[in-house]
């Protein structure tokens, strides 16, 4: 395994100590096959131990190691160190407020999340005794949206949430995408009320930037122009038909 | 232990310049400034046309064809508003996704749909202007 010295530039933030964030820099032996959560790793246990970041599985799955690598947002468990120069900056997910060194606080994001109501909404009572069954292809139309793991690089990369943090945003609105495309759901009107709205879908000014960055392939852009076009056909349809469907 | 956090400040005028993807997200916006001086000139052409005077008329298409116009047109027409129709139609295949049973549809196939499309509405304008 060949070995390479890295210089982590890391940024800092104590809120006893520090009036704002500063940058510290850790020079790290790393395995050329390591990630870069590997190195947030061996400087938590081999030089600093007081550095807070977040994470859990180191497999893509938790979504809770979320950071920006060299400005990018990125999941470090796939953030490879042999596809990144010798210097490298690491800071807490941009666009939210910094709890602690690497860890943001992400109240906002799951406040919102209530608001896509991420189940499936039923008006007819679900068959009895039966199985719910669902086609393959049925399957296919929603699948890429049930991959996001909330690691929120999507909210850290889009320009809109950053301007203004009333937007609801693109995990959030690529969840209730995902639960309007199901075919067993029955609540995609109820959705397109909450969230083809000001602050939903129609504050997104498609920059495309979430889908660039997401690790898992989501494509939330995808989902936010679908569900305009969804908002545009249930304002029409609750216009011209006088109700709700 | 008290908790106090940061919030980081965000600039509203130079939020673009932090990133490369967002200065071209702005490229893109602002064609819409060339969008709004061409439909400024629509309605010059309208309203010359419409005031029946031969004399006005000629004096608006000598009008476009100084060489700064000429420039002005060939810059608008090739760099900006084409630029913005291919990152228009690249992204199509986002907003308006085609499943066919379990596959889904190559995205190129509803770019290249998008291209002919707009190949025969501009072929329909140069005809009905008399051009072929």
């Amino acid at each position: 395994m060949s070995m390479r010295q890295m210089e982590l530039e890391v940024l800092r933030y104590d809120p006893e100590q520090d009036e704002a964030p500063r940058f510290q820099n850790y020079s790290v032996p790393c395995v050329d096959d390591w990630a870069i959560l590997d190195a947030l790793n061996y400087v938590k246990e081999n030089i600093d131990t007081t550095l807070a970041y977040r994470w859990s599985c180191h497999m893509m799955v938790c979504g809770s190691c979320g950071m920006m690598v060299n400005g990018e947002p990125s999941l470090t468990c796939k953030t490879f160190i042999r596809d990144l120069p010798d210097h490298v900056r690491i800071e807490p997910l941009e666009n939210f407020p910094i709890e602690r060194d690497l860890v943001v606080v992400l109240d906002d994001v799951m406040e919102k999340l209530r608001m896509a109501k991420p189940f499936i909404i039923r008006k007819d009572p679900p068959p009895e005794d039966q199985e719910f069954t669902q086609s393959r292809a049925a399957l296919y139309k929603f699948k890429q949206y049930t991959m996001c793991v909330n690691c929120m690089c999507c909210y850290a990369a889009c320009p809109q949430y950053a301007l203004d943090s009333s937007f609801i945003g693109p995990a959030v609105l690529a969840l209730a995408h995902r639960y309007n495309l199901d075919s067993r759901d029955q609540g995609k009107a109820e959705r397109l009320n909450l969230l083809a709205d000001h602050d939903g879908v129609w504050e997104c000014s498609f920059v495309g930037a979430c889908s660039e960055v997401c690790p898992k392939s989501v494509d939330p852009a995808a989902a936010v122009q679908q569900m305009k076009i969804d908002g545009a056909k249930e304002w029409w349809k609750q216009k011209l038909g006088g109700g709700k469907s | 232990m008290s908790r106090q956090p940061y919030i980081r400040p965000v600039s509203k005028t130079t939020w673009y310049m932090r990133n490369g993807r967002y200065r071209k997200y702005m490229l893109r916006e602002v064609t819409c400034l060339l969008v709004g001086v061409y439909s400024f000139l629509t309605i010059w052409v309208l309203a010359t046309l419409a005031s029946g005077s031969p004399e006005s008329w000629n004096a608006l298409l000598a009008s476009q064809q100084t060489p700064a116009m000429i420039g002005f047109h060939a810059f608008a027409l090739i760099y900006f508003l084409i630029y913005q129709s291919f990152d228009w139609f690249k992204l199509a295949p986002k907003a308006m996704p085609v499943q066919l049973g379990e596959k889904k549809l190559p995205d190129r196939y509803i770019i290249i749909a998008h291209y002919v499309a707009w190949a025969v509405v501009s072929l329909f304008v140069f005809w009905l202007a008399g051009v072929i």
